[in-house]
């Protein structure tokens, strides 16, 4: 196959149906459609609406604490002994995490619309955490669906969800994670259209949710670009971020796209490996398919089956990823790559004995890759990397990993 | 040129009363037993048979429907194989229209132009893909319209008259109105609101309307085809399954005589109802 040809602006997707590329589009059931359709037409008003965005704003500065600083990670550059590292640290947002973004810039289109009563899905509960925090604060009541393995293995997060007033249902379908939870919230909403608000955590699912979930998300990369040529003056050379459905990646990569000297790489769950299918490397050992609501690559079999993947991390334990970022790999915009359970787990350590930070597991995944690649890099260069979340979450199952019984210790 | 649907919906329209469409999954329990109750479905009273693919994601089916669905899935069950059920029924009965329900990835990921061949060589009628709306027509509807086969759409509470027209227009063979919000199997559907949803939407369109999603009993069929052309059952009789497997989920001896008696039973419920 032909490479193809290169477009003037890689930000230009998505289409007016949807798509970017061959990706994205609304692939829904006739029920759903209205309120999608719905759904576009007030975002499309909201953005052009400047109180809207003034609201947004607003509330990343003085709710969410935004801008997140862009941090010089002295002691890990000097570790590595190559390239300058710099960490995006969303992970000091409220909640915790890049997902707080996306959370507020939808709670107000739900308002917008008149909708009383809000539904999320959440893998590893940091999504549901925010979802539920913005439906708190803005007096929504909130159905949290969470696969049942989820439930068990991201208990804090649970309880956190539970004292913000959030309702959670455990789903037992399937293998009980991201996948299962996200059908079960599209049922809910199938059958609740009237009144319900979906707030899709990440950026997949029908037009219009991988783009406004961008755009809300944006703001990483908007802020990294000023804050960037403050402190050094220049872009950097390569952008790093961990990609599941890949919110937090599309919201650092999105404003460089067309900053062609800026290397980008997403970097995937690879599990235990790729060769069997004990990973969640949807890129890298995926194929193109249609599943909620959007085509992109999925991890399937030869019938079309969507596979169960695996990962150590909850949050990137997903067989799908935004249709945006498969565009973005199809046209070699972005290169993605796969990084071990146990290599993260490496990082995850390294930046607790370095920095003095406790990563989650999701971006101990960007962190092994700048592992990787910083030490081959010049001292001049520069590499920023999405610190998305932090560890708290995490400390149970990197215990477990390490062999540490926390009950007894 | 005449698909089977739209010549057993002439039928219909002479003898005065409405269809029957029963849904069956294939290879649910296994394709042996799955095979057994397709074939028997017509002379149980069957007018319309829906046969649904498996997937291992029903967004839009509830328990009854995903459990049916993981059933298949676990004996083995494949696109491919939904095809060879289709091609051994038709050995016997080239009358019965089939149309195959599901989702589109198993598809896409056949290969939609082979699977559109292999579907129309094997005798298959019509297609219901839950994920396909009429934006993403030309991926599969109007290919499928191409080869004669009908592109059935679904209907719905939320299609209002804005919407309405968008979904008619690539639809033929017959339109399926969902008479619920919701998933597959949920609450049953009240007959005069179904009835005055039909009539609006048969005001706008010659052709036939089915209506599914809740239907159970002979009577609810007997009320809801009072206004509609065709009655369509699904979770119901897939439940019938369900309670006849025995300890490791097998098929017992009276499995598909159970299914059978059901459609028997439905059957003489839409057979009361004489349209004026």
């Amino acid at each position: 196959m032909n490479k193809p040809i290169e477009p003037n602006s890689f930000k230009n997707g998505p289409d007016e149906d949807g798509h970017f590329g061959i990706f994205g589009g609304r692939y829904v059931a006739e029920t759903l459609m209205p309120l999608i359709l719905d759904l576009e037409k007030h975002y499309t008003a909201a953005k052009k609406d400047p109180n809207f965005q003034a609201e947004v704003d607003y509330l990343n500065k003085h709710y969410t604490g935004r801008p997140s600083p862009l941090y010089f990670a002295e002691s890990l550059t000097d570790e590595l002994g190559g390239a300058k590292v710099y960490f995006k640290r969303d992970e000091l947002n409220h909640t915790g995490s890049h997902k707080i973004n996306n959370c507020l810039g939808q709670i107000l289109l739900a308002k917008r619309m008149g909708k009383t009563r809000i539904i999320a899905e959440t893998g590893a509960g940091q999504h549901g955490v925010a979802a539920a925090t913005v439906a708190a604060k803005f007096g929504f009541p909130c159905k949290v669906y969470m696969g049942k393995t989820d439930v068990e293995r991201q208990s804090p997060n649970v309880f956190r969800m539970r004292l913000l007033g959030a309702e959670i249902v455990p789903v037992t379908a399937g293998a009980g994670t991201l996948k299962d939870a996200m059908n079960e919230a599209l049922r809910d909403w199938v059958t609740n259209v009237e009144d319900t608000y979906y707030l899709i955590g990440t950026a997949a699912g029908p037009h219009p949710y991988p783009e406004l979930v961008r755009d809300f998300q944006s703001v990483i990369g908007i802020e990294c670009k000023e804050q960037m040529m403050e402190a050094e003056g220049r872009l950097p050379d390569m952008l790093v971020a961990s990609v599941g459905g890949g919110s937090n990646a599309i919201g650092l990569f999105h404003p460089f796209l067309d900053d062609k000297d800026v290397q980008i790489v997403g970097v995937e769950a690879g599990g235990r490996g790729l060769e069997g299918d004990e990973h969640c490397a949807s890129l890298s050992a995926g194929k193109p398919g249609v599943l909620h609501g959007n085509r992109t690559f999925l991890l399937q079999d030869d019938d079309g089956q969507i596979l169960e993947g695996h990962s150590i991390s909850a949050g990137l334990d997903y067989p799908g990823i935004g249709p945006e970022h498969s565009y973005l790999r199809d046209s070699g915009r972005v290169e993605y790559v796969p990084i071990m359970d146990t290599e993260a787990l490496e990082a995850f350590q390294l930046l607790c004995r370095t920095e003095g930070i406790i990563p989650a597991l999701e971006p101990s995944h960007a962190l092994a890759e700048v592992v990787k690649r910083a030490p081959k890099m010049d001292k001049d260069q520069i590499i920023v990397m999405n610190l998305c979340g932090r560890g708290d979450k995490d400390v149970f199952t990197v215990g477990k990993a390490l062999g540490v019984d926390m009950e007894t210790e | 040129m005449k698909t089977r649907i739209d010549i057993r919906f002439e039928q219909l329209k002479v003898e005065g009363r409405p269809g029957l469409v029963t849904f069956v999954m294939a290879g649910d329990p296994n394709m042996e037993a799955s095979q057994e109750i397709l074939n028997g479905l017509p002379k149980a009273g069957a007018d319309l048979i829906e046969i649904g693919m498996p997937f291992s994601d029903p967004m839009a089916d509830g328990p009854s429907i995903q459990l049916a669905g993981q059933r298949a899935l676990k004996s083995g069950q494949t696109l491919a194989k939904t095809l060879a059920m289709v091609a051994e029924f038709r050995k016997t009965d080239n009358e019965t229209p089939i149309i195959l329900m599901g989702y589109y990835n198993p598809i896409y990921i056949y290969g939609n132009e082979k699977f559109l061949e292999d579907a129309n060589a094997v005798g298959v009628d019509g297609l219901i893909i839950v994920d396909l709306p009429p934006e993403a027509d030309h991926e599969l509807c109007i290919p499928a319209m191409d080869k004669n086969i009908n592109f059935i759409r679904l209907a719905t509470p939320t299609t209002d008259a804005e919407r309405l027209p968008k979904v008619l227009e690539n639809t033929s063979g017959f339109l399926y109105y969902v008479s619920i919000t919701g998933i597959t199997g949920a609450a049953a559907p009240d007959p005069d609101r179904v009835g005055k949803a039909v009539a609006a939407i048969k005001a706008k369109t010659d052709i036939p309307v089915a209506v599914g999603f809740g239907v159970r009993t002979a009577q609810q069929a007997a009320d809801i085809g009072k206004g509609a052309d065709a009655v369509v059952v699904g979770s119901a009789l897939v439940s019938v399954i369900l309670d006849n497997l025995d300890s490791e989920g097998n098929p017992k001896p009276e499995t598909t005589k159970a299914v059978h008696a059901l459609v028997e039973e439905l059957a003489s419920g839409v057979r009361c109802v004489k349209h004026g």
